[in-house]
């Protein structure tokens, strides 16, 4: 064991501190769920691209880096404390992408990376439906096929950024007389196809993150499935995998919450002395975000060292969504009366994004499987226990 | 940047568990009990063959001349067994301080302790009660600015009865002619090393104490039907298990971290430590909560093996420092305005 950093990580810092320091908008990008929004932030793609900075963890023919795990925690650290933008495509650069590496064929991989790297391409998740949420094997979009063409009709739900994205990825029935796990197919659909309805849904913020799609005999190739045929749902766990793993959501962006968490106790001190439960909470705050840089150090270098990501992942999820909560909930709370207020309001001073994030953080539990199935699947899977 | 230990030291770990868990069992601790001592001479014996008790001692005083990170996996599975004997104590705790304190107690008693003739134990003010000092040799007793280094008949031994029938603890007082071997600054060195020590041993334990709680109810509630099928089938019993897996599998870093930095004598020692001992020690209470709850009212029997590691749980969760000092040991920092927090400052050399 050595906790130090080797000095080629920490140029690699330097490298991507001074470079973000030059790159990153001096004004904050308005928010991806609006049009204008999603727009400056493809283009922060672009600029990302250009730099080779998209997606380090891809190799150098793709555009990255070939970083491993620990450079990546390392390009994420100092991402979050740049304020840098959020990613517009995280389903595609941080889902689909590591799915494609793994089950693409080589023209899918030169056809879709390239163009996803630079956010000429934005993809949406498309993976419930209006009767599969968390039971996701109960889809019934289908996907038939004539000749070399899939032929899709059903509906999708829930599906993150659709509104103004290019692209969606997700599984369909292809066997329609198959049930459960079986005869499901992962297909690559563009949200610009004939017979596609999107249907924004505004969400507690009121602006629209995400969309229902409808699909009335929308035409696709079969170059645009993932996997064989009827493979879908094992395509599907690797993606979800991903999601739920160690990329979906870095240390260093709990570590910031929690940095600002105590900068706002410390502008508020007099909460403290009111409720001494608030200083508490801010103390298991900084801890709980500590204990999850730690953890996920300790599994990248394990995972760097050959080792393998097993059913542990699943605690994941759960501890960073509910240590999200927490924080925001515990920012509500020093906040006291100001914290219902919206930034723009006239009496809104010193509230900062609070209240956003503290919306955000109710999804946290919710997306990438509840965490009620989590804890299945930790039950089940880690413990042992009996289905 | 490795965060991972050794092919060595996760083999001495296997090795130290298939001892522990074949030799001691809840019958022999249950033994144990029914004895004056409370400890079982042969296991110590035992535990001295294979080079534990002086593990963490320098070579040329006949230990292993190992540090706090090759003990503390193996102290994780002392937590597992609910091992009685103050092995923890002894390698961890007052291994270490004989060897800062040097000279001729040094000499004079690590060869002892590493032969498995002797034990000493540590007792700082910050611990009401010591546990084990009827058995100790020596005593290195901390009060105030001073320390003291007795033996037995230099104090006195009131033996007070824990909920934890192992826990064998003693209050300590002083006989008057006692003369301290330090006293000032170094004894608060001393002090904080060895509180030091001692919380990493608690966390430590906490973390084994908690898994085995974990695999005892996976059992229970695998093999124990109602309603036609396993209890453990049910969603609110897996959600039960399913918490303290989440907040166990956030621990063991912590305390990895912990051991490391006083190996290495991080600056950041004290509160990694402080850290390490809430989260883990958290973790161990909500196993026990948890545990006994899927036991339904089999838990609260004496019958049932639960209440060996829940009660030394519950015990080690206030000694070395309880929640309220570790806490202020860590919010004195992170509200303290030189403190680097934020992305990249968990690690040293980092931003």
């Amino acid at each position: 064991m050595n906790l130090a950093y080797t000095r080629q990580q920490s140029a690699f810092r330097e490298e991507v501190r001074s470079w973000l320091a030059a790159h990153v908008p001096t004004e904050a990008l308005q928010s991806f769920d609006t049009e204008a929004g999603f727009t400056q932030h493809r283009e922060w793609e672009a600029t990302l691209n250009e730099g080779r900075w998209g997606m380090v963890t891809w190799p150098e023919e793709l555009g990255g880096r070939s970083c491993d795990l620990i450079e990546w925690l390392i390009f994420e650290e100092e991402y979050y404390r740049a304020g840098a933008p959020a990613r517009v495509n995280q389903n595609g650069i941080f889902l689909l992408g590591p799915t494609l590496m793994e089950y693409g064929s080589a023209e899918q991989k030169a056809r879709i990376l390239p163009k996803m790297a630079t956010g000429e391409e934005v993809w949406a998740q498309g993976w419930s439906e209006p009767n599969a949420g968390s039971d996701m094997a109960a889809i019934r979009a289908t996907a038939r096929r004539e000749g070399d063409t899939y032929i899709i009709d059903g509906q999708k739900t829930w599906s993150t950024r659709a509104v103004w994205a290019d692209w969606t990825f997700g599984m369909f029935r292809t066997d329609p007389d198959s049930e459960r796990h079986r005869g499901l197919t992962f297909i690559l659909v563009p949200l610009n196809s004939p017979g596609i309805t999107i249907r924004p849904i505004p969400q507690l913020n009121g602006l629209p993150g995400f969309a229902e799609i409808f699909f009335d005999r929308v035409e696709v190739p079969v170059s645009n499935r993932l996997g064989d045929e009827g493979a879908g749902w094992s395509v599907a766990m690797a993606t979800a995998g991903f999601e739920r793993g160690l990329m979906l959501r870095s240390p260093a962006r709990f570590q910031q919450t929690a940095r600002r968490l105590v900068e706002l106790y410390r502008a508020n001190p007099e909460v403290g002395d009111s409720d001494p439960a608030v200083k508490d909470a801010v103390l298991r705050a900084y801890l709980d975000a500590e204990s999850y840089c730690l953890s996920t150090y300790q599994t990248a270098c394990r995972l760097t060292q050959g080792g393998k990501i097993g059913a542990e992942s699943s605690t994941n999820k759960i501890f960073w969504s509910e240590l999200d909560q927490a924080m925001h909930a515990t920012a509500m709370s020093i906040l006291g009366a100001r914290a219902e207020l919206l930034p723009h309001a006239p009496d809104a001073m010193g509230v900062g994004n609070w209240l956003d994030g503290w919306l955000f953080s109710q999804s946290g539990p919710i997306y990438a499987g509840t965490n009620e199935i989590q804890r299945n699947i930790i039950a089940e899977r880690m413990l042992g226990m009996p289905r | 940047m490795d965060f991972t230990f050794s092919e060595d030291q996760l083999l001495f770990q296997q090795t130290v568990r298939d001892f522990l868990v074949s030799e001691v069992t809840p019958q022999r601790i249950r033994a144990s009990w029914e004895t004056d001592s409370g400890r079982d001479p042969k296991l110590w014996d035992q535990l001295t063959e294979m080079g534990l008790v002086g593990m963490t001692a320098p070579e040329t005083w006949g230990g292993l001349g190992l540090s706090e990170l090759d003990f503390v996996l193996l102290a994780r599975e002392c937590g597992y067994v609910a091992l009685p004997e103050p092995l923890v104590h002894t390698a961890l705790v007052a291994v270490p301080m004989l060897g800062a304190l040097g000279g001729e107690l040094a000499q004079r008693w690590l060869p002892a302790i590493a032969a498995g003739e002797a034990t000493v134990i540590v007792g700082l003010e910050q611990n009401l009660l010591l546990e084990d000092a009827h058995r100790a040799d020596l005593l290195l007793i901390q009060r105030g600015d001073a320390l003291y280094a007795l033996n037995p008949e230099q104090c006195k031994l009131r033996h007070n009865e824990s909920v934890d029938p192992s826990r064998k603890l003693y209050a300590v007082e002083i006989c008057d002619s006692a003369e301290p071997i330090s006293t000032g600054a170094p004894v608060q060195a001393f002090t904080t090393a060895a509180l030091n020590r001692g919380a990493l041993g608690c966390a430590a334990q906490a973390l084994g104490l908690a898994q085995r709680m974990v695999d005892l109810s996976v059992q229970y509630t695998t093999d124990r039907n109602q309603f036609g099928k396993p209890i453990g089938s049910f969603q609110a019993v897996k959600h039960h298990m399913a918490n303290i897996a989440v907040r166990l599998e956030y621990a063991g870093a912590p305390v990895a971290r912990a051991a490391y930095s006083i190996a290495n004598s991080e600056p950041g020692a004290s509160r990694h430590v402080s850290h390490a001992k809430l989260v883990a020690c958290e973790a161990a209470s909500l196993a026990a909560k948890n545990c006994i709850q899927v036991h339904g009212a089999m838990g609260y029997t004496w019958e049932v093996d639960l209440h060996i590691y829940m009660k030394k749980a519950w015990a080690l969760n206030n000694t070395w420092g309880d929640a309220g000092f570790h806490k202020n040991r860590v919010s004195s920092w992170i509200f303290s305005p030189d403190a680097k927090l934020g992305a990249g400052s968990t690690f040293p050399s980092g931003a």
